[in-house]
């Protein structure tokens, strides 16, 4: 599904050069659930936005569902993302002005798709991760753990087939991180690829494979 | 999702008041000014009363004399005779009235002096304007045949002879320059910034001191000319052209010799470039249009500056938002084309307050006196104009920093 081959990433600025990723060579099943682990500074966020396209690597090549993708357009790339593609973060990135429902329509909005449509989807999103009662609330009024089910909600209204979690119980209390765990195997059993970055050991071991990084290279 | 982008423009407006506050009182100083402009070019140059037959007319004003070297130039009217024979005769025009220059005069009633701009007309003059008649009527070929001393009076002028009268004046009896004329009609007065058919009182031609019998080429009279359509406008210009070719040259005029005439049939607005380029030369024109629009773009191009500054710092704060749509597909453009759009509704929230203060200002320019029947109005012409120009001035102030926003890499964005 996702595959990438002697990935690295050099951050340069006028005067130094950083190198985030040396030579990774990961290869991500179909209906995986993988989770990446390293300290802090180690290349987990890098790899897993060159992952969703929203960075490339400076060499390298990634490939989704066997095409590579490191020459394509911001078109291209804006609708794979939109397509196959769904993002957790850690900060939840919820856009404060809009409601809960009009922050899960987002991807829906660059596809062809109706107003009635994009509603009755996202209010089918919202009912999966138990917020039905919370749509025409604004991100200020909801807990870390509710914001971030909306944000769980925003990725998969558009049934994407690969769903990236950055840390995605980094700003949750232990309870709400299980739950928000929970909600991603459940969304692993029905069929999703999922991969997330994580600090955490216990969240790590619930997944399928753990890829670990230290200095932007691989642990075998 | 235009209505997504436009929650969303609202509820950035409200988050800072004094941002917008600040941004919608440039929008609308600006746009105000550009209204009020608008409202007075169209003033200037639209077809309003008493010329509201204007998109059909065509001026014969100006003539030009000059030799071939065209080192000295005579420019001024025409004689009553030159168009006579030339204007007055044009077959495919639908009518040609032949007026003079406003001309200055004094009346005095009960020891008081009140000046009077004046003017001597044909029959054809009511006509070819829409004047509006109050009490009486116009004169006609017949009376003019018949010398009558009869004259044609504004309502402004009545009031301040006949002392406020509310009964009619016609048949009464108004002395001017120590000749006794009687009132033939009263109509409702026009703007004196309507050059040609502006004035306090219409005599026939053949009054006294109208010169209507100098026999050279100018004078102090001009033709209006009213073609049955817009379109017919060309064909009469052509047969203008052709019947000044016909006149016999080089000519003496008051001991001047010249081999060239300038004589020309222009529309409202080619006369007064005419007039105010003093030339008929293309490139003339052409720069003069140059000169406008880069004005014009200066002037909203300075307050669009200093927006854009606003812009970039008001878009900045919403680095995240552009990183979300962008991570769940929204391409370059697609934001580029939100952020443009976002600026054009605040333009015209601008717009609306810019709609109302100009409303204010017209009437206040309206009804001061500071143009005698100033008739400003926001018609649709001006309104149009104005909706033309917000979104210009959107476009122009929203345009550089929405490519920079959309260029923004989505990494840095999420990480604003």
């Amino acid at each position: 599904m996702i595959h990438l081959k002697n990935v690295e990433k050099v951050y340069r600025t006028s005067s130094i050069e950083t190198l985030a990723l040396s030579n990774i060579n990961l290869h991500i099943q179909k209906k995986e659930f993988v989770s990446i682990m390293g300290p802090s500074g180690c290349g987990k966020s890098t790899l897993l936005n060159i992952m969703g396209l929203l960075d490339a690597p400076s060499q390298g090549t990634m490939e989704l569902d066997g095409n590579p993708v490191n020459n394509f357009q911001d078109k291209a790339l804006a609708r794979l993302r939109n397509e196959k593609l769904g993002f957790i973060f850690q900060s939840f990135h919820l856009i404060n002005d809009l409601s809960v429902l009009d922050n899960v329509e987002i991807p829906l909005l660059y596809r062809r798709s109706s107003a009635r449509e994009r509603r009755l989807l996202a209010q089918q999103a919202l009912e999966k991760v138990g917020l039905s009662n919370r749509m025409s609330h604004f991100p200020r009024q909801l807990s870390g753990g509710q914001k971030q089910r909306v944000a769980i909600a925003r990725a998969i209204v558009g049934r994407p087939e690969i769903i990236l979690a950055d840390e995605p119980t980094g700003n949750l209390d232990s309870a709400m991180g299980n739950e928000i765990l929970s909600i991603l195997q459940q969304l692993n059993s029905e069929g999703a690829t999922i991969v997330m970055v994580t600090h955490d050991e216990a969240m790590a071991k619930r997944t399928h494979r753990l890829v670990r990084l230290f200095d932007g290279s691989q642990v075998l | 999702m235009l209505l997504n982008y436009l929650k969303i423009a609202w509820k950035v407006l409200l988050r800072h008041p004094f941002y917008t506050f600040i941004t919608l009182f440039g929008i609308t100083l600006t746009l105000t000014v550009l209204m009020v402009l608008t409202s007075f070019l169209d003033h200037l140059f639209g077809a309003h009363y008493p010329e509201g037959n204007r998109n059909r007319s065509l001026y014969i004003t100006m003539m030009m004399q000059t030799d071939s070297a065209r080192e000295s130039v005579n420019t001024g009217p025409y004689s009553f005779q030159f168009l006579k024979r030339h204007a007055k005769t044009l077959k495919s025009a639908e009518r040609v009235s032949i007026a003079s220059m406003f001309g200055f005069s004094n009346s005095y009633v009960g020891g008081k002096r009140i000046k009077l701009n004046t003017k001597f007309t044909d029959a054809d003059f009511w006509h070819v304007t829409n004047y509006k008649f109050l009490e009486g009527k116009p004169y006609n070929d017949q009376t003019i045949a018949q010398g009558e001393r009869v004259v044609v009076i504004t309502d402004d002028l009545k009031k301040q002879y006949f002392e406020e009268s509310t009964e009619s004046v016609i048949g009464k009896t108004i002395e001017i320059e120590s000749i006794t004329y009687k009132v033939m009609g009263v109509v409702r007065g026009g703007p004196p910034t309507r050059v040609y058919t502006y004035a306090d009182v219409f005599f026939p031609y053949t009054a006294p001191k109208s010169n209507y019998q100098n026999a050279g080429m100018r004078g102090g009279y001009q033709a209006i000319v009213l073609a049955k359509t817009p379109g017919d406008r060309p064909e009469i210009q052509a047969e203008y052209d052709n019947a000044i070719r016909q006149i016999p040259l080089p000519a003496k005029e008051n001991g001047f010799t010249f081999s060239v005439i300038v004589a020309k049939a222009d529309t409202y607005f080619d006369g007064f470039l005419r007039t105010f380029l003093r030339s008929d030369n293309e490139p003339n024109r052409l720069a003069f249009y140059g000169i406008a629009s880069l004005v014009l773009l200066m002037f909203m191009g300075l307050p669009a500056i200093n927006l854009v500054n606003v812009n970039v710092s008001r878009m900045l704060e919403r680095a995240s938002e552009i990183g979300v749509r962008k991570a769940f597909g929204a391409p370059s453009q697609t934001l580029l084309g939100q952020f443009i759009i976002e600026n054009i509704f605040i333009t015209f929230i601008g717009g609306v307050f810019a709609l109302g203060l100009s409303y204010l200002i017209i009437y206040y320019i309206n009804s001061s006196g500071l143009i005698a029947y100033a008739d400003l109005t926001i018609n649709w012409v001006v309104f149009v104009t104005s909706l033309g120009v917000c979104l210009l001035f959107g476009l122009l102030s929203g345009v550089l920093p929405a490519l920079k926003m959309s260029r923004l890499k989505i990494v840095d964005a999420l990480k604003a």
